[in-house]
């Protein structure tokens, strides 16, 4: 069996309104071996966004411990933790979240604003991400100028631009059509495949789920195999 | 951007919400600078004054005269290198409303006091040769349309009667402070006539200006002068010119401070209007702050952001406003001439306009800006457009 990249050990997370305290995770162990393609699958409120947010970096765990490629995420302090997400971490939303006054060239621009990379590069980077995706002819279009399906496209072409090796996706497919859900989920296959990077999928779409070659399904805050 | 790119997008996100805060924060930048102008006008004077000169008044109050026989008592004293003399005419020029200072005053001497006043060498000549002799100020004479040579009659007030007078002089300031809607004619016109129709009110004056060596013993001169004086039937009060013009500023000192008040009120106002735009707009972008640091900006970027599409807002607004007051100011000082002769837009006036234009543009968005950064991600996330 290969090495765990992505690994989450009696992770337990809990919310606070004022003094009631809302379990949403308990004793969630995962693993995930580099190159591998996830869907974690669940009826709403079971507690799927909240273990891809832990995973992510963006939320941080009440006990237990998440690690990537052998970093402790949950040990991170904020600012390196917004560092460690900027160089490992591919993030796809459920609503796309690309930035209005952007074009597509520019929202996909945006994550090596963060790098020491100089203008010609990241236009090289940036090409690459949309001839990936599909949408090379699309560059000067603004997020209202394309379709659901583009959107996300654009979205993940955002999310792959840093070359990360870990792609997180929220219910990527959640908001589109059959058709552009079958596009976006072959896509997120072809990066797999293509480019070995692991991905982690939130749905709850069995059929987008299939895409997958491991699918865990969280009840209540309980981590089972399918 | 690239971050200029961003900011200069998202301050044009909303294009209404944008112009209408940049417009109300020109005007309130134009009102200040105007205001503080205003207030300026009031100490146009007192600024204009030289530190060598005394005036002295009679101590019970300015309408009343003194004897022009104080003259020789006080220009025998130590430290004093020249005395002149004016009196307060206060004629009629065709319709009341044409109001503008006039002075009776001795020639010679008191434009030998007076060096700000600029007047042709032939003009003076003629001006203290001839008894019904004026000279005009540059902007009084282009008020009235009068040329050198213009015959001028004036309504006496205090002084009853018609007085013909003929214009001999017209002086310009050296200095941009210097009041040019001044009219000087000369005290023995006025004395002699007091002599013949009214010989009690003859040899009188309303202030007398002492020029004197050392500034640094102004207190002490004005002291020496009011001893000389004291128990007789015109005591005197004896100040500097610049607390001699400062008087006239007190007696509206409720009105200078109601105008500081406002042009402070102005301030606070922007502050809101730009509070409302920012607080707006970082609540509308939660979401998009929210997967800026999901990308990895931190919070110093998210601030960046905020701060900048903020001083964006408040610079153009401010430079909007100090590019509208030139021409409001100007206008106003045509208006209210009459009554403010120096009424002079200062560079260091815009600079406040400015600097609190942009304070206002920080401060304002201290609190949106403080909201946005703290926000947790995942709450940011749920918030969806």
């Amino acid at each position: 069996m290969s090495k765990s990249f992505v690994q989450l050990h009696n992770v337990n997370k809990s919310y606070w309104r004022d003094t009631l305290e809302i379990p949403v995770l308990h004793n969630i162990n995962l693993d995930v071996p580099e190159g591998e393609f996830v869907a974690l699958m669940g009826p709403s409120g079971s507690g799927k966004t909240t273990l891809l947010n832990l995973i992510a970096g963006i939320d941080r765990p009440s006990s237990g411990e998440v690690s990537v490629n052998g970093e402790s995420v949950s040990r991170l302090s904020e600012s390196a933790l917004a560092r460690w997400r900027s160089r490992n971490i591919g993030f796809v939303f459920q609503f796309y979240n690309l930035m209005p006054v952007l074009n597509a060239f520019e929202n996909v621009e945006l994550p090596l604003l963060l790098t020491k990379l100089n203008r010609r590069e990241r236009r090289r980077q940036v090409e690459t991400a949309l001839s990936i995706v599909g949408l090379a002819d699309r560059m000067k279009h603004y997020p209202n100028q394309l379709s659901g399906g583009q959107e996300q496209r654009v979205a993940i072409a955002r999310a792959v631009v840093t070359d990360p090796r870990l792609i997180l996706a929220d219910e990527p497919t959640g908001d589109l059509d059959k058709q552009s859900a079958e596009e976006v989920m072959e896509l997120l296959s072809r990066l797999n495949k293509e480019f070995n990077k692991t991905i982690i999928v939130v749905t709850h779409d069995p059929r987008a789920a299939e895409k997958a070659h491991i699918q865990r399904h969280l009840d209540k805050g309980e981590l089972n195999h399918l | 951007m690239k971050v200029l790119k961003l900011v200069s997008k998202n301050a044009t996100r909303h294009l209404l919400r944008t112009f209408l805060t940049i417009l109300g924060l020109a005007i309130a930048v134009m009102a200040f600078a105007v205001i503080r102008t205003s207030i300026d006008a009031w100490y146009a004077g007192a600024n204009a004054s030289s530190p060598n000169r005394l005036v002295v008044t009679n101590n019970i109050s300015l309408v009343f005269p003194l004897p022009l026989a104080y003259k020789e008592k006080i220009e025998q004293l130590d430290g004093v290198t020249g005395i002149s003399w004016a009196q307060w005419f206060g004629g009629t020029y065709v319709d009341p409303k044409n109001f503008f200072a006039q002075f009776a005053i001795d020639g010679e001497s008191y434009l030998a006091l007076y060096p700000e006043y600029i007047i042709p060498a032939v003009q003076k000549e003629t001006f203290l040769k001839e008894r019904n002799a004026v000279i005009v100020g540059r902007a009084l004479a282009d008020r009235f349309g009068w040329s050198v040579g213009d015959p001028i009659r004036l309504i006496g007030t205090i002084y009853p009667g018609e007085w013909d007078f003929v214009i001999r002089g017209i002086y310009t300031g050296k200095e941009e402070t210097t009041d040019e809607a001044q009219w000087f004619m000369r005290y023995e016109y006025l004395d002699e006539r007091m002599k013949a129709e009214t010989p009690g009110r003859a040899g009188q004056v309303g202030s007398f200006i002492v020029q004197i060596a050392d500034p640094s013993k102004a207190a002490q001169m004005s002291a020496t002068i009011d001893s000389i004086f004291v128990n007789s039937l015109a005591e005197t009060k004896t100040q500097t010119e610049e607390a001699f013009q400062l008087s006239f500023v007190a007696m509206a000192s409720s009105i200078v401070t109601g105008l500081r008040i406002v042009s402070f009120m102005v301030i606070g106002i922007i502050l809101l209007v730009l509070a409302n735009t920012m607080a707006m707009t970082a609540r509308e972008r939660v979401s998009e702050y929210a997967v800026m640091k999901t990308l990895g900006f931190r919070p110093i970027h998210i601030l960046g952001l905020i701060f900048g599409e903020s001083l964006v807002i408040a610079g153009i607004g401010g430079l909007l406003g100090i590019l509208v007051t030139f021409p409001i100011s100007n206008l106003l000082s045509i208006v209210i001439k009459d009554f403010f002769p120096v009424f002079k837009l200062e560079i260091i006036t815009l600079a406040i306009g400015m600097i609190a234009s942009i304070t206002v543009g920080i401060v304002a968005d201290i609190f949106p800006a403080l909201k946005a950064v703290k926000t947790p991600i995942v709450e940011g996330l749920r918030i969806v457009d």
